[in-house]
Protein backbone atom coordinates (compact mmCIF):
# COMPACT_ATOMS: atom_id res chain seq x y z
CA UNK A 1 0.00 0.00 0.00
CA UNK A 2 1.37 3.01 -0.94
CA UNK A 3 2.22 5.92 1.68
CA UNK A 4 -0.24 8.56 2.20
CA UNK A 5 1.02 12.38 2.57
CA UNK A 6 1.37 12.16 6.14
CA UNK A 7 3.63 8.90 5.21
CA UNK A 8 5.96 10.75 3.66
CA UNK A 9 6.17 13.36 5.88
CA UNK A 10 6.65 11.03 9.01
CA UNK A 11 9.09 9.30 6.73
CA UNK A 12 11.31 12.68 6.15
CA UNK A 13 10.93 13.43 9.88
CA UNK A 14 13.00 10.46 10.60
CA UNK A 15 15.97 12.54 9.06
CA UNK A 16 15.78 14.93 11.39
CA UNK A 17 18.20 15.26 13.99
CA UNK A 18 18.79 17.00 17.51
CA UNK A 19 19.39 20.74 16.94
CA UNK A 20 18.91 20.89 13.58
CA UNK A 21 17.75 24.57 12.02
CA UNK A 22 14.86 23.23 8.67
CA UNK A 23 12.96 25.03 5.82
CA UNK A 24 10.45 22.78 5.04
CA UNK A 25 8.62 23.94 1.83
CA UNK A 26 4.70 23.97 1.35
CA UNK A 27 2.34 21.16 0.51
CA UNK A 28 3.60 18.08 2.05
CA UNK A 29 7.02 19.24 3.75
CA UNK A 30 5.00 21.38 6.11
CA UNK A 31 3.00 18.19 7.97
CA UNK A 32 7.12 17.18 8.87
CA UNK A 33 6.44 19.68 11.47
CA UNK A 34 3.68 17.71 13.07
CA UNK A 35 6.15 14.59 13.50
CA UNK A 36 9.10 15.76 14.93
CA UNK A 37 10.36 13.30 17.88
CA UNK A 38 9.37 14.34 21.50
CA UNK A 39 12.11 15.51 22.71
CA UNK A 40 14.20 16.44 20.02
CA UNK A 41 15.01 19.99 19.58
CA UNK A 42 14.39 21.13 15.61
CA UNK A 43 13.92 24.66 15.23
CA UNK A 44 12.31 25.83 11.68
CA UNK A 45 13.29 28.87 9.60
CA UNK A 46 10.82 30.54 8.10
CA UNK A 47 12.83 32.01 5.19
CA UNK A 48 10.38 35.39 4.99
CA UNK A 49 12.52 36.26 8.39
CA UNK A 50 11.62 34.07 11.09
CA UNK A 51 13.65 30.94 13.29
CA UNK A 52 11.45 29.26 15.37
CA UNK A 53 7.94 28.83 13.87
CA UNK A 54 5.59 28.23 16.32
CA UNK A 55 1.81 26.60 15.97
CA UNK A 56 -1.09 28.17 14.03
CA UNK A 57 -2.28 30.84 16.49
CA UNK A 58 -5.32 30.76 18.48
CA UNK A 59 -8.23 32.58 17.13
CA UNK A 60 -8.09 35.71 19.05
CA UNK A 61 -3.90 35.79 18.56
CA UNK A 62 -4.01 35.68 14.79
CA UNK A 63 -1.49 38.67 13.90
CA UNK A 64 -1.11 39.85 10.80
CA UNK A 65 2.39 40.89 11.30
CA UNK A 66 3.34 36.97 12.12
CA UNK A 67 3.06 34.92 8.90
CA UNK A 68 5.38 32.28 7.39
CA UNK A 69 6.33 31.92 3.88
CA UNK A 70 3.50 30.05 2.72
CA UNK A 71 1.83 33.47 4.05
CA UNK A 72 -0.24 31.52 6.70
CA UNK A 73 -0.92 32.99 9.99
CA UNK A 74 1.67 31.36 12.75
CA UNK A 75 2.75 32.00 16.22
CA UNK A 76 6.47 32.63 17.25
CA UNK A 77 7.96 30.22 21.15
CA UNK A 78 10.02 31.67 23.72
CA UNK A 79 13.31 31.25 21.73
CA UNK A 80 12.22 32.57 18.26
CA UNK A 81 13.86 35.35 16.54
CA UNK A 82 13.22 37.45 13.15
CA UNK A 83 15.72 38.88 10.89
CA UNK A 84 15.56 40.70 7.56
CA UNK A 85 15.12 38.72 4.03
CA UNK A 86 18.84 39.59 3.33
CA UNK A 87 19.67 37.61 6.72
CA UNK A 88 17.38 35.21 6.29
CA UNK A 89 19.04 34.37 3.18
CA UNK A 90 22.53 34.82 4.44
CA UNK A 91 22.00 31.63 7.05
CA UNK A 92 20.47 29.54 3.78
CA UNK A 93 23.08 30.33 1.10
CA UNK A 94 25.77 30.47 3.62
CA UNK A 95 25.25 26.80 4.47
CA UNK A 96 24.01 26.95 8.33
CA UNK A 97 20.31 25.61 7.27
CA UNK A 98 20.90 21.84 7.96
CA UNK A 99 18.02 20.57 6.47
CA UNK A 100 15.32 21.16 3.46
CA UNK A 101 12.08 19.47 2.73
CA UNK A 102 10.71 20.30 -0.73
CA UNK A 103 8.09 19.46 -3.49
CA UNK A 104 9.26 18.07 -6.38
CA UNK A 105 7.68 18.14 -10.06
CA UNK A 106 10.75 16.03 -11.44
CA UNK A 107 14.07 14.63 -10.14
CA UNK A 108 16.64 13.41 -12.52
CA UNK A 109 19.10 10.40 -11.41
CA UNK A 110 22.15 13.12 -11.49
CA UNK A 111 19.67 15.02 -8.39
CA UNK A 112 19.00 17.94 -11.05
CA UNK A 113 15.73 19.03 -9.26
CA UNK A 114 12.51 20.83 -11.33
CA UNK A 115 10.13 22.14 -8.91
CA UNK A 116 9.04 25.87 -10.07
CA UNK A 117 7.55 26.60 -13.61
CA UNK A 118 5.54 24.52 -16.28
CA UNK A 119 6.38 26.07 -20.23
CA UNK A 120 3.41 27.46 -21.55
CA UNK A 121 1.50 27.45 -17.90
CA UNK A 122 1.25 30.78 -16.05
CA UNK A 123 5.13 31.16 -14.28
CA UNK A 124 4.36 32.09 -10.11
CA UNK A 125 7.90 32.29 -9.65
CA UNK A 126 10.30 30.61 -7.60
CA UNK A 127 10.21 31.98 -4.68
CA UNK A 128 12.94 30.86 -2.51
CA UNK A 129 13.38 27.90 -3.47
CA UNK A 130 16.94 28.37 -5.78
CA UNK A 131 18.47 29.78 -2.98
CA UNK A 132 17.85 27.01 -0.75
CA UNK A 133 18.86 24.00 -2.78
CA UNK A 134 22.22 25.89 -3.82
CA UNK A 135 22.80 26.52 0.15
CA UNK A 136 21.19 24.04 2.33
CA UNK A 137 23.27 20.77 3.73
CA UNK A 138 20.72 18.51 2.69
CA UNK A 139 17.73 18.45 0.86
CA UNK A 140 15.08 16.06 0.80
CA UNK A 141 12.54 15.98 -2.07
CA UNK A 142 8.98 14.72 -1.01
CA UNK A 143 6.51 14.43 -4.28
CA UNK A 144 3.96 11.74 -5.78
CA UNK A 145 6.02 8.92 -7.62
CA UNK A 146 4.09 9.26 -10.81
CA UNK A 147 2.54 12.36 -12.22
CA UNK A 148 -1.46 12.07 -12.58
CA UNK A 149 -1.39 10.71 -16.05
CA UNK A 150 1.18 8.26 -14.70
CA UNK A 151 4.42 9.00 -15.85
CA UNK A 152 7.78 9.14 -13.64
CA UNK A 153 8.96 11.66 -12.09
CA UNK A 154 12.27 10.59 -10.94
CA UNK A 155 13.82 10.37 -14.36
CA UNK A 156 16.86 10.44 -16.28
CA UNK A 157 16.79 14.28 -17.16
CA UNK A 158 14.41 16.59 -15.91
CA UNK A 159 12.31 17.99 -18.85
CA UNK A 160 11.25 20.98 -16.74
CA UNK A 161 13.39 23.46 -16.42
CA UNK A 162 15.46 23.02 -13.38
CA UNK A 163 15.59 25.01 -10.01
CA UNK A 164 19.10 23.45 -9.16
CA UNK A 165 21.54 21.41 -11.20
CA UNK A 166 22.72 18.26 -8.77
CA UNK A 167 21.50 19.30 -5.35
CA UNK A 168 18.85 16.32 -4.27
CA UNK A 169 19.82 14.26 -1.33
CA UNK A 170 16.79 11.83 -0.88
CA UNK A 171 13.89 11.27 -2.47
CA UNK A 172 10.59 10.49 -0.47
CA UNK A 173 8.22 9.10 -2.92
CA UNK A 174 4.62 7.48 -1.92
CA UNK A 175 6.09 4.24 -3.54
CA UNK A 176 9.90 4.57 -2.06
CA UNK A 177 13.08 6.35 -0.54
CA UNK A 178 16.04 6.79 -2.91
CA UNK A 179 19.04 8.28 -1.13
CA UNK A 180 22.62 9.44 -2.15
CA UNK A 181 25.87 9.87 0.46
CA UNK A 182 27.22 12.44 -1.49
CA UNK A 183 26.57 14.44 -5.29
CA UNK A 184 28.78 11.93 -7.09
CA UNK A 185 26.88 9.13 -6.34
CA UNK A 186 23.87 7.38 -8.13
CA UNK A 187 20.63 7.24 -5.87
CA UNK A 188 20.64 3.96 -4.16
CA UNK A 189 16.56 2.42 -3.70
CA UNK A 190 17.01 1.69 0.36
CA UNK A 191 12.96 1.70 1.59
CA UNK A 192 9.69 0.57 -0.29
CA UNK A 193 5.91 1.23 0.98
CA UNK A 194 4.56 -1.14 3.13
CA UNK A 195 3.59 -4.03 0.10
CA UNK A 196 5.20 -2.31 -2.59
CA UNK A 197 7.94 -4.53 -4.72
CA UNK A 198 11.23 -3.90 -6.31
CA UNK A 199 9.86 -4.80 -9.36
CA UNK A 200 7.28 -2.32 -9.29
CA UNK A 201 8.86 0.30 -7.89
CA UNK A 202 11.07 -0.18 -11.20
CA UNK A 203 8.67 -0.18 -13.51
CA UNK A 204 7.38 3.29 -12.11
CA UNK A 205 10.66 5.14 -12.42
CA UNK A 206 12.74 6.16 -15.38
CA UNK A 207 16.29 6.95 -13.73
CA UNK A 208 18.93 4.63 -13.44
CA UNK A 209 19.47 4.09 -9.48
CA UNK A 210 21.17 1.16 -7.27
CA UNK A 211 19.31 -1.53 -5.29
CA UNK B 1 16.55 68.84 9.20
CA UNK B 2 12.47 67.76 9.32
CA UNK B 3 12.13 64.44 8.20
CA UNK B 4 8.91 64.39 9.31
CA UNK B 5 5.41 64.71 6.45
CA UNK B 6 2.04 65.11 7.26
CA UNK B 7 0.95 62.60 4.40
CA UNK B 8 2.44 60.36 1.83
CA UNK B 9 1.65 62.62 -1.11
CA UNK B 10 3.64 65.20 0.89
CA UNK B 11 6.43 63.04 1.49
CA UNK B 12 6.56 61.77 -2.37
CA UNK B 13 6.28 65.65 -3.54
CA UNK B 14 8.90 66.41 -6.10
CA UNK B 15 10.37 62.67 -5.81
CA UNK B 16 8.45 60.92 -8.46
CA UNK B 17 8.88 60.84 -12.83
CA UNK B 18 7.82 58.77 -15.22
CA UNK B 19 9.90 55.90 -16.18
CA UNK B 20 12.11 55.47 -12.70
CA UNK B 21 12.69 52.75 -10.52
CA UNK B 22 11.56 51.83 -6.93
CA UNK B 23 12.57 48.96 -4.83
CA UNK B 24 9.38 48.51 -2.23
CA UNK B 25 9.52 46.34 1.31
CA UNK B 26 7.07 43.88 1.90
CA UNK B 27 6.56 39.98 1.72
CA UNK B 28 3.25 38.86 0.58
CA UNK B 29 0.72 41.55 2.13
CA UNK B 30 2.57 42.00 5.11
CA UNK B 31 4.74 44.69 5.74
CA UNK B 32 3.70 46.59 2.43
CA UNK B 33 4.22 50.27 2.24
CA UNK B 34 0.15 51.06 1.32
CA UNK B 35 -0.18 54.20 2.04
CA UNK B 36 2.88 55.43 0.32
CA UNK B 37 1.57 53.23 -2.37
CA UNK B 38 -1.30 54.56 -2.85
CA UNK B 39 -0.04 58.27 -2.83
CA UNK B 40 1.98 56.97 -6.31
CA UNK B 41 -1.49 55.18 -7.51
CA UNK B 42 -2.61 58.76 -7.30
CA UNK B 43 0.72 60.57 -8.56
CA UNK B 44 -0.47 58.86 -11.91
CA UNK B 45 3.24 58.06 -12.42
CA UNK B 46 4.13 55.81 -15.21
CA UNK B 47 6.70 53.23 -16.73
CA UNK B 48 7.95 52.08 -13.13
CA UNK B 49 10.40 50.10 -12.91
CA UNK B 50 9.82 47.90 -9.25
CA UNK B 51 11.53 45.39 -7.59
CA UNK B 52 9.90 43.57 -4.55
CA UNK B 53 9.20 40.02 -3.81
CA UNK B 54 6.13 39.94 -4.56
CA UNK B 55 3.49 41.95 -6.68
CA UNK B 56 0.45 42.39 -4.10
CA UNK B 57 -2.67 40.72 -5.12
CA UNK B 58 -5.79 42.36 -7.09
CA UNK B 59 -6.39 45.29 -5.76
CA UNK B 60 -3.90 45.16 -2.54
CA UNK B 61 -0.57 46.65 -2.17
CA UNK B 62 1.47 46.56 -5.61
CA UNK B 63 -1.50 45.29 -7.21
CA UNK B 64 -3.34 48.99 -6.96
CA UNK B 65 -0.59 49.86 -9.34
CA UNK B 66 -0.82 47.19 -11.43
CA UNK B 67 -4.68 47.85 -11.83
CA UNK B 68 -3.71 51.26 -13.12
CA UNK B 69 -1.06 50.29 -15.61
CA UNK B 70 1.60 52.64 -14.25
CA UNK B 71 4.00 49.39 -13.71
CA UNK B 72 6.34 48.68 -16.50
CA UNK B 73 8.33 46.17 -15.23
CA UNK B 74 8.37 44.16 -12.32
CA UNK B 75 11.47 42.34 -10.78
CA UNK B 76 9.60 39.44 -8.20
CA UNK B 77 10.41 36.45 -6.82
CA UNK B 78 7.27 35.47 -6.61
CA UNK B 79 3.90 36.80 -8.46
CA UNK B 80 0.97 34.44 -7.56
CA UNK B 81 -2.53 35.07 -6.38
CA UNK B 82 -3.12 38.83 -8.37
CA UNK B 83 -5.35 38.21 -11.83
CA UNK B 84 -4.39 41.40 -13.39
CA UNK B 85 -1.03 41.09 -13.38
CA UNK B 86 -1.52 37.11 -14.49
CA UNK B 87 -3.48 39.29 -17.48
CA UNK B 88 -0.73 41.69 -18.15
CA UNK B 89 1.71 39.36 -18.00
CA UNK B 90 0.43 36.76 -20.47
CA UNK B 91 -0.64 39.35 -22.89
CA UNK B 92 2.88 41.14 -22.95
CA UNK B 93 2.25 44.40 -21.77
CA UNK B 94 4.01 43.95 -18.21
CA UNK B 95 8.10 42.81 -18.25
CA UNK B 96 8.65 40.66 -15.66
CA UNK B 97 12.36 39.54 -14.39
CA UNK B 98 12.30 36.85 -12.05
CA UNK B 99 15.03 36.70 -9.63
CA UNK B 100 15.35 34.05 -6.36
CA UNK B 101 13.98 35.23 -3.61
CA UNK B 102 17.64 35.47 -1.72
CA UNK B 103 19.02 36.98 -5.06
CA UNK B 104 16.57 39.70 -4.33
CA UNK B 105 17.01 40.20 -1.13
CA UNK B 106 21.15 40.30 -1.52
CA UNK B 107 21.08 42.25 -4.69
CA UNK B 108 19.00 45.17 -2.54
CA UNK B 109 21.77 45.09 0.24
CA UNK B 110 24.28 44.77 -1.77
CA UNK B 111 23.36 48.04 -3.80
CA UNK B 112 22.70 49.70 -0.60
CA UNK B 113 26.14 49.11 0.40
CA UNK B 114 28.17 49.56 -2.59
CA UNK B 115 28.59 46.37 -4.12
CA UNK B 116 27.97 46.83 -7.70
CA UNK B 117 27.91 42.71 -8.12
CA UNK B 118 28.43 39.85 -6.53
CA UNK B 119 28.55 35.98 -7.45
CA UNK B 120 26.51 33.31 -5.71
CA UNK B 121 25.54 29.74 -6.20
CA UNK B 122 21.75 30.49 -6.17
CA UNK B 123 20.30 30.10 -9.81
CA UNK B 124 23.57 28.25 -11.44
CA UNK B 125 22.31 25.47 -14.29
CA UNK B 126 19.43 27.13 -14.33
CA UNK B 127 17.50 29.47 -16.60
CA UNK B 128 18.32 31.99 -13.94
CA UNK B 129 21.95 31.65 -15.03
CA UNK B 130 21.36 32.53 -18.61
CA UNK B 131 23.43 35.44 -19.96
CA UNK B 132 25.46 35.79 -16.68
CA UNK B 133 28.89 35.45 -15.95
CA UNK B 134 29.97 32.26 -14.27
CA UNK B 135 33.10 31.79 -12.39
CA UNK B 136 34.44 29.13 -10.60
CA UNK B 137 35.82 29.36 -7.18
CA UNK B 138 37.70 26.54 -5.03
CA UNK B 139 36.00 24.09 -7.69
CA UNK B 140 32.44 25.21 -7.29
CA UNK B 141 30.59 27.58 -10.00
CA UNK B 142 28.79 30.74 -8.89
CA UNK B 143 27.31 33.43 -10.83
CA UNK B 144 27.44 37.05 -11.14
CA UNK B 145 24.75 39.14 -10.00
CA UNK B 146 24.17 42.90 -10.11
CA UNK B 147 23.25 45.11 -6.83
CA UNK B 148 20.19 47.13 -7.52
CA UNK B 149 20.30 51.03 -6.61
CA UNK B 150 16.91 52.28 -6.96
CA UNK B 151 15.82 55.78 -7.97
CA UNK B 152 13.31 55.96 -4.65
CA UNK B 153 12.88 53.48 -1.64
CA UNK B 154 9.48 53.34 -0.16
CA UNK B 155 9.45 50.86 3.26
CA UNK B 156 7.08 50.31 5.88
CA UNK B 157 7.75 49.90 9.31
CA UNK B 158 6.36 49.85 13.36
CA UNK B 159 7.66 52.21 15.33
CA UNK B 160 10.33 55.52 14.42
CA UNK B 161 11.52 58.31 16.79
CA UNK B 162 11.98 61.89 15.08
CA UNK B 163 15.09 61.33 13.59
CA UNK B 164 14.19 58.45 11.51
CA UNK B 165 15.57 55.53 13.49
CA UNK B 166 13.42 52.85 12.98
CA UNK B 167 11.98 49.38 14.24
CA UNK B 168 10.16 46.52 12.32
CA UNK B 169 7.52 44.24 14.00
CA UNK B 170 7.58 40.69 13.91
CA UNK B 171 7.67 39.13 10.09
CA UNK B 172 7.20 42.43 8.87
CA UNK B 173 10.34 43.06 8.50
CA UNK B 174 11.70 41.08 5.51
CA UNK B 175 12.11 42.92 2.54
CA UNK B 176 11.71 46.71 3.87
CA UNK B 177 15.45 46.42 5.38
CA UNK B 178 17.36 45.97 2.89
CA UNK B 179 14.92 47.99 0.47
CA UNK B 180 15.46 50.89 2.71
CA UNK B 181 19.10 51.49 1.46
CA UNK B 182 18.99 50.50 -2.22
CA UNK B 183 17.16 53.26 -2.22
CA UNK B 184 18.59 57.18 -3.79
CA UNK B 185 16.26 58.11 -1.40
CA UNK B 186 14.17 56.43 0.82
CA UNK B 187 10.72 57.37 2.72
CA UNK B 188 9.56 55.74 5.22
CA UNK B 189 5.94 55.06 7.25
CA UNK B 190 5.40 54.05 10.59
CA UNK B 191 2.76 53.00 12.91
CA UNK B 192 3.96 55.00 15.64
CA UNK B 193 6.30 57.84 15.63
CA UNK B 194 7.93 58.29 19.09
CA UNK B 195 10.47 61.48 20.28
CA UNK B 196 13.60 61.20 19.81
CA UNK B 197 15.38 59.18 23.58
CA UNK B 198 12.43 56.86 22.85
CA UNK B 199 14.01 54.20 21.66
CA UNK B 200 16.72 52.16 22.75
CA UNK B 201 19.90 52.65 20.56
CA UNK B 202 21.37 49.21 21.31
CA UNK B 203 17.76 48.02 19.41
CA UNK B 204 17.50 50.11 16.31
CA UNK B 205 16.87 48.16 13.00
CA UNK B 206 17.26 50.58 10.33
CA UNK B 207 19.41 53.47 11.73
CA UNK B 208 18.49 56.91 10.46
CA UNK B 209 20.77 57.27 8.20
CA UNK B 210 18.71 55.14 5.63
CA UNK B 211 15.29 57.29 5.99
CA UNK B 212 15.10 60.57 4.44
CA UNK B 213 11.22 60.69 4.96
CA UNK B 214 8.77 59.98 7.53
CA UNK B 215 4.98 59.42 7.56
CA UNK B 216 2.72 58.56 10.05
CA UNK B 217 0.03 55.62 8.34
CA UNK B 218 -1.58 55.26 11.01
CA UNK B 219 -4.70 53.84 11.62
CA UNK B 220 -3.76 50.47 9.45
CA UNK B 221 -6.23 47.91 8.66
CA UNK B 222 -3.42 45.53 8.21
CA UNK B 223 -4.85 42.23 6.09
CA UNK B 224 -4.36 38.82 6.08
CA UNK B 225 -3.47 36.19 2.99
CA UNK B 226 -4.32 32.92 4.61
CA UNK B 227 -5.69 33.32 8.28
CA UNK B 228 -5.02 29.34 9.41
CA UNK B 229 -5.62 29.16 13.48
CA UNK B 230 -5.91 26.10 15.77
CA UNK B 231 -8.60 25.09 18.25
CA UNK B 232 -7.94 26.37 21.82
CA UNK B 233 -7.99 22.93 24.15
CA UNK B 234 -10.76 22.27 26.28
CA UNK B 235 -9.81 23.51 30.02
Amino acid sequence: MPWDRNDMAARAAKELQDGYYVNLGIGIPTLVANNIPAGMTVTLQSENGMLGIGPFPYDDEVDPDLINAGKQTISELPQSSYFDSAQSFAMIRGGHIDLAVLGGMEVSENGDLANWMVPGKMIKGMGGAMDLVAGVKKIIVVMEHTSKSGDAKFIPACTLPLTGKNVVDMIITDLAVFHRPDHDSPFKLIELAPGLTRDEVRQKTSAQYVE
Amino acid sequence: MQKIYPNAEGALDGLLRDGMTLAAGGFGLCGIPERLIDAVVASGVKDLTIASNNAGIDNEGLGKLLRTRQVAKMISSYVGENKEFERQFLAGELEVEFCPQGTLAERMRAGGAGIPGFYTKTGVGTQVAEGKEVKAFDGEDYILERGIRADLSLIKGWKADESGNLMFRKTARNFNQPAATCGRICVAEVEEIVPVGSLDPDCIHLPSIYVNRLILGAPYDKKIEFRTVREREAA
